[in-house]
C-alpha cells in the first residue's frame, strides 16, 4: 500500500495514509481532488470496483465524512478514499458517471444523512423510507428514542436497561 | 409534538386526470374515488340463534387460513410449521396466497411503517370474520426495536389483535399453543376483531395516519 501511496502522492495532495491491514488502507483527499483521484485509481491503478460509498456523521466537528471504498480485484486490496464535508448544507459532486452503482449509494445518503448530490439520477426520490418528513434519521442529532416515544405510543410498563450497565451488574455485583 | 411538517407530494398515478379512451372519448378519472369502494366497514351481527352462532364459531375455529405475508423475521418460523416436523395442517391451519382467501393474519415480528401500510391494505381486504395474531415481542412493545425510527412499537394501536405470542423468536410450539388459544377464543365467541375494527374505525385510521405520512390509498381498501 505504501508504494501506491507514494505514487499517488506525486500527483495528488493526499492526507496521511491509515493502514488498517496489509490489504486495506484509508487516505483523505480534498473535495475537489476526489474525482480526478477516483478516475486515476480506476483507469491507471486497477481499482475498478466501487465497493461502497458511505458516510460518518462527526457531529462534534460539524463534519460529514464520506468514504469511497475501492477494490483492486487483481491485486486483492482495498483503498478507502475519505472526503470531509461541512455539515451545514452538505453537498457533494456526484460520481454516478464513473460507477453507475454510485447513484444508489447517493440516493441512500441523500435520504439517510441529507447529503445532496446534484445531478445524480433520481436522487430526490424516496429510497427506503416512504414519506419521511423530519430530520434525516442517520444524523446523530436525530434522537430515535425520543422520536419513537413521541410517535409510536409506547406501551406503558416497559423497562429497558442499558446492556453495558446490565452486564456489569450481572458480572460484578459488588461494583468492582 | 409538531404536526405541521410539509406533506410529501401525491404520486402521479393517483392524481385526478383526463384520459383519452381508444375510441376518442375524453374521460376524467380520480383514481382514489373511482377505483375503490368508498364505504366504511360495517359491524357483522351474530347469527339469529345462539346455537347456530356456536356452530359457526366452531367451524371458524377449525379452519384458520393464514395469509402468507411475512412482515418480519418471524416469518421464518412459518416454514417449520407448515412442513412435516410441526405440521400445522393437522390443526386445520393452512397458508393462503391472497387476503381474500384467508381469515388469519399473523404479524410475524417487527413491523416497519412501510410494511404497516401494506399490512393495513391486506387486512382490510380480508373477509369477515378475520383474526390477527401478533407474533414476537416486537408486536407487543417494540422488542429490540423499541427505539427505532421506522418500526412501530404497539400493534394494537393500528389493528385489533386477538392473541399475542411472546418471545424473540417464539418457537413453532409456541405458535401452535397460540393458535390453540385463538381457537378457544373463537369458539367462545370473543374473537370480534373485525367488528372492533369497524366500530373504532375512526380511531384506528387516526392512529394509522399519524405514522404513515404518504397516505396514497383510500381510507378503506376493501
Amino acid at each position: 500500500m505504501r508504494d501506491l501511496y507514494d505514487r499517488l502522492k506525486r500527483s495528488f495532495p493526499l492526507g496521511e495514509l491509515t493502514e488498517q491491514k496489509p490489504d486495506l488502507a484509508f487516505v483523505t483527499v480534498p473535495r475537489e481532488q476526489l474525482r480526478p483521484l477516483l478516475q486515476h485509481l480506476r483507469d491507471q491503478e486497477g481499482f475498478t470496483h466501487l465497493v461502497l460509498l458511505t458516510a460518518v456523521d462527526w457531529l462534534e466537528d460539524a463534519t460529514f465524512q464520506l468514504t469511497y471504498l475501492m477494490n483492486n480485484r487483481l491485486a486483492c486490496r482495498d483503498l478507502g478514499v475519505r472526503v470531509m464535508l461541512p455539515r451545514d448544507g452538505a453537498s457533494m459532486d456526484s460520481i454516478h458517471d464513473l460507477w453507475p452503482t454510485a447513484a444508489t449509494y447517493q440516493r441512500e445518503l441523500r435520504e439517510m444523512f441529507g447529503i445532496d448530490f446534484p445531478g445524480s439520477p433520481r436522487v430526490d426520490e424516496d429510497f427506503i423510507l416512504e414519506g419521511w418528513i423530519r430530520t434525516p434519521p442517520y444524523r446523530r442529532d436525530f434522537d430515535t428514542l425520543k422520536f419513537s416515544d413521541e410517535v409510536f405510543a409506547p406501551r406503558p410498563g416497559r423497562e429497558s436497561s442499558d446492556p453495558a450497565q446490565f452486564m456489569k451488574k450481572q458480572l460484578y455485583p459488588d461494583g468492582t | 409534538m409538531r404536526d405541521d411538517f410539509p406533506k410529501p407530494p401525491v404520486r402521479a398515478e393517483l392524481k385526478k386526470r383526463v384520459l383519452e379512451t381508444p375510441d376518442g372519448q375524453k374521460i376524467e378519472i380520480d383514481p382514489l374515488q373511482d377505483y375503490y369502494c368508498q364505504s366504511a366497514p360495517t359491524v357483522m351481527p351474530a347469527a339469529y340463534s345462539k346455537i347456530v352462532e356456536g356452530l359457526f364459531n366452531w367451524a371458524r375455529a377449525e379452519s384458520l387460513w393464514i395469509l402468507g405475508f411475512g412482515t418480519g423475521c418471524g416469518a421464518i418460523e412459518m416454514r417449520p410449521l407448515m412442513t412435516p416436523r410441526f405440521d400445522a395442517y393437522r390443526f386445520g391451519i393452512q397458508w393462503r396466497p391472497t387476503p381474500r382467501q384467508s381469515n388469519l393474519f399473523v404479524i410475524s415480528g417487527y413491523l416497519s411503517v412501510k410494511t404497516l401500510k401494506r399490512v393495513i391494505r391486506s387486512y382490510e381486504q380480508m373477509q369477515n370474520p378475520k383474526y390477527v395474531v401478533g407474533l414476537g415481542s416486537c408486536t407487543i412493545n417494540g422488542g429490540m426495536y423499541f427505539d427505532s425510527y421506522n418500526t412501530i412499537t404497539r400493534l394494537d394501536q393500528y389493528l385489533p389483535v386477538d392473541v399475542y405470542i411472546a418471545g424473540c423468536m417464539p418457537r413453532p410450539e409456541a405458535l401452535l399453543a397460540g393458535f390453540e388459544e385463538l381457537k378457544r377464543i373463537i369458539r367462545a365467541g370473543k374473537a370480534e376483531g373485525a367488528n372492533k375494527y369497524a366500530e373504532n374505525f375512526e380511531w384506528y385510521k387516526a392512529n394509522q395516519k399519524r405514522v404513515i405520512h404518504d397516505w396514497d390509498m383510500p381510507d378503506y381498501n376493501w
